[in-house]
């Protein structure tokens, strides 16, 4: 990706979750569609106002968990039907009942490793760098107690003069500019 | 009947919901966040961290001279023999994972029961899940004789040509164990996650900003990834109950397996279930309660967190009760006389003093006492019980390894057991590498999930919005 220059997008500053998500819901409705909100806790009514209901996480653990399963079924099957079938008695070597506790294992370890990492994955964490760092305000609050919407350049409304009077109107503590 | 009257501390009680508050009135957003943070980001570290942390070092310094010991000698050191081939190593093992249980109990299914209260002590009960899983993971290793073949367990393609048998309930573990084991990692670090953001940029020195910047993977707090993270975290939740159920199950399918008397029973999975988060809950007072005199969090872990741990705990420690009781009720009811003489040999046979030291720690003493609400909130009392349960938990593997084995099916065959020096030094040894290990995360990682906490402030909640009056 070639290096950006320029605004990232206009970040203002709430000093209560209830302020914060008043704006978000009406830039939402206001037609903005590129704008996040920040917010040192899981804030759910600002996700929804922002228009984002679902995610993929649910869908990444469930494919993970059942290929996990069976994974480990048909490695155990393999094993002891194929690899290294053992005589005990003339038991059956498929004695699938057995091979179902190592499975349900790997249905859970592969589960979890998707959930987390396939989490991680699509918030395209770790990133070792993000513009709205580099707003003055920003490390001091938003992982404090404060609450921040930025508006960002790459949304068609975006003009830097109008969107800061029409992000002043929500009477936020501030508004600055953040650069890439 | 008349019931007695209870007081109500009027402070305790939130005005806007009427229900009992979690943490302590007055607390902010931002005050919570110092608290935490300040723990951490201190340049002093008080004194007395030091002095433990130097005892919990040379404990694990003892162990390793008893490893070293062990790997030169072989486990003959130990007090394993015939007829008792399952001694302190199964025990510890057995008693460990179970202590972590209850830190899954708490980071996860009370979590999706929404028992917000959890919030504040879920991270150190994670971290003791994690270090406990630690602890008991070597004991197998160590146990095995030639802990170098270790990999072994694993289905790897070696040359050889050999490959693990997986109608065994010991193969069974090393899957159980092993996803546990990383599962509550995962768990632990994504739950730490934000956290680290938070220190990251609240650290002054340059060394904290990039440790933590690095470990807080470039959390920003975006909405969107609180949602999928929330999902995410959730879902770990709903993945890590069947686990921890099951960890245990398949732990005592290594006993309930087995043709043994006294081993042989179906109730061992609830049983040991029970019996694991009994134990664990036991720790996590262990632990809370020194910690929060220590450090100052007693607004953060309030006293209503040690009255909810002893309310669990009396719950488990009836499960567990109904587990022993049906114990002795099948070894008569079974009419088989194998199963009637383990019984009657474990509480009255050579060994039955440690019978009846488990019957009075795990139901005699918490099962009466823990009734009263005055005790549930005397914190030396809970204190105090929380190691009684704690002997007494490990007292009920010893009852169900050692005393089984010991009389085996013919006369002739049996023996006795008595732990060696070694075997001390290995047990001791890992309760002190795990006080060493807590102690690192106490100093270094954010004990309090200062993101979960936030949620519980009446500050965090989204209000309609009022004109803001002066002096508001």
């Amino acid at each position: 990706m070639p290096p950006r220059e320029g605004t990232y997008g206009l970040l203002a500053e709430f000093d209560t979750p209830g302020d914060l998500v008043r704006a978000a819901r009406q830039a939402h409705d206001d037609g903005w569609r590129r704008l996040d909100c920040y917010s040192p806790y899981p804030l759910e009514e600002a996700a929804e106002a922002i228009g984002f209901h679902r995610n993929k996480v649910p869908l990444l653990t469930l494919l993970g968990g059942l290929l996990g399963g069976a994974a480990m079924f048909a490695l155990e099957t393999w094993i002891s039907v194929l690899a290294f079938p053992i005589d005990v008695a003339g038991r059956p070597t498929y004695s699938w009942t057995a091979f179902v506790v190592p499975a349900y294992e790997w249905t859970i370890l592969w589960a979890g490793l998707s959930a987390a990492f396939g989490m991680f994955a699509l918030c395209g964490l770790p990133a070792l760098y993000h513009p709205v760092f580099n707003a003055p305000n920003f490390r001091n609050g938003a992982t404090t107690d404060k609450f921040f919407l930025c508006l960002e350049s790459l949304d068609p409304k975006f003009d830097l003069l109008e969107t800061k009077d029409y992000l002043e109107a929500f009477d936020p503590r501030s508004v600055v500019e953040v650069e890439y | 009947m008349a019931t007695p009257e209870v007081k109500i501390d009027e402070r305790r009680i939130d005005p806007a919901t009427g229900e009992f508050r979690v943490i302590a009135p007055g607390e902010t957003l931002r005050s919570v966040t110092e608290k935490v943070t300040r723990l951490v980001l201190t340049p002093h570290t008080p004194l007395g961290w030091f002095a433990i942390f130097g005892i919990a070092g040379a404990g694990t310094t003892m162990l390793m001279v008893a490893l070293t010991w062990l790997f030169l000698k072989g486990v003959g050191i130990w007090a394993v023999s015939q007829p008792v081939a399952w001694g302190f190593a199964i025990i510890n093992f057995v008693w460990w994972i179970g202590i972590g249980h209850a830190g899954t109990l708490i980071s996860a299914i009370l979590l999706l029961f929404k028992q917000s209260w959890r919030n504040s002590i879920s991270r150190f009960a994670e971290a003791m899940t994690i270090f406990a899983v630690m602890c008991a993971a070597l004991f197998p290793m160590i146990h095995v004789g030639r802990p170098w073949l270790g990999y072994w367990l694993l289905p790897l393609p070696l040359t050889m040509d050999v490959w693990p048998q997986f109608r065994s309930p010991l193969m069974w573990d090393t899957f159980a164990v092993s996803t546990y084991a990383i599962i509550s990692v995962v768990f632990w670090y994504v739950g730490m996650v934000p956290d680290f953001g938070t220190f990251r940029d609240r650290a002054e020195s340059k060394v904290s900003q990039y440790f933590y910047g690095i470990l807080s993977l470039g959390w920003r707090g975006s909405i969107k990834h609180w949602m999928r993270y929330e999902t995410a975290s959730l879902l770990l939740a709903g993945l890590a109950t069947p686990l921890v159920l099951s960890v245990h199950t398949v732990i005592s399918f290594d006993f309930a397996v087995a043709v043994l008397p006294g081993w042989h029973t179906t109730i061992f999975p609830p049983y040991f279930v029970a019996g694991a988060i009994y134990s664990g809950f036991a720790m996590v007072l262990t632990l809370a309660i020194p910690l929060r005199k220590f450090y100052h969090l007693e607004n953060l872990v309030t006293e209503r967190h040690i009255d909810n741990c002893g309310k669990l705990m009396l719950i488990t420690g009836f499960i567990v009760g109904y587990g022993y009781g049906m114990e002795a009720f099948m070894s008569w009811y079974s009419a088989d006389h194998w199963e009637a003489f383990t019984f009657w040999n474990r509480a009255f046979g050579p060994m039955g003093w440690s019978y009846w030291t488990l019957i009075t720690c795990n139901l005699v003493i918490p099962l009466t006492l823990l009734w009263s609400r005055k005790l549930r909130h005397n914190m030396l009392f809970m204190f105090i019980l929380s190691i009684v349960v704690n002997t007494g938990m490990w007292f009920e593997r010893f009852v169900i390894i050692v005393t089984s084995l010991t009389r085996d099916f013919l006369p002739s065959a049996w023996g006795t057991y008595r732990g060696t020096k070694w075997d001390y030094m290995t047990f001791w040894g890992t309760v002190a590498m795990f006080t060493f290990l807590f102690l690192l995360f106490v100093r270094f990682l954010p004990m309090i999930p200062m993101n979960e906490v936030r949620l519980l402030l009446p500050q965090s909640k989204v209000k309609p919005k009022v004109k803001a009056e002066a002096g508001d």
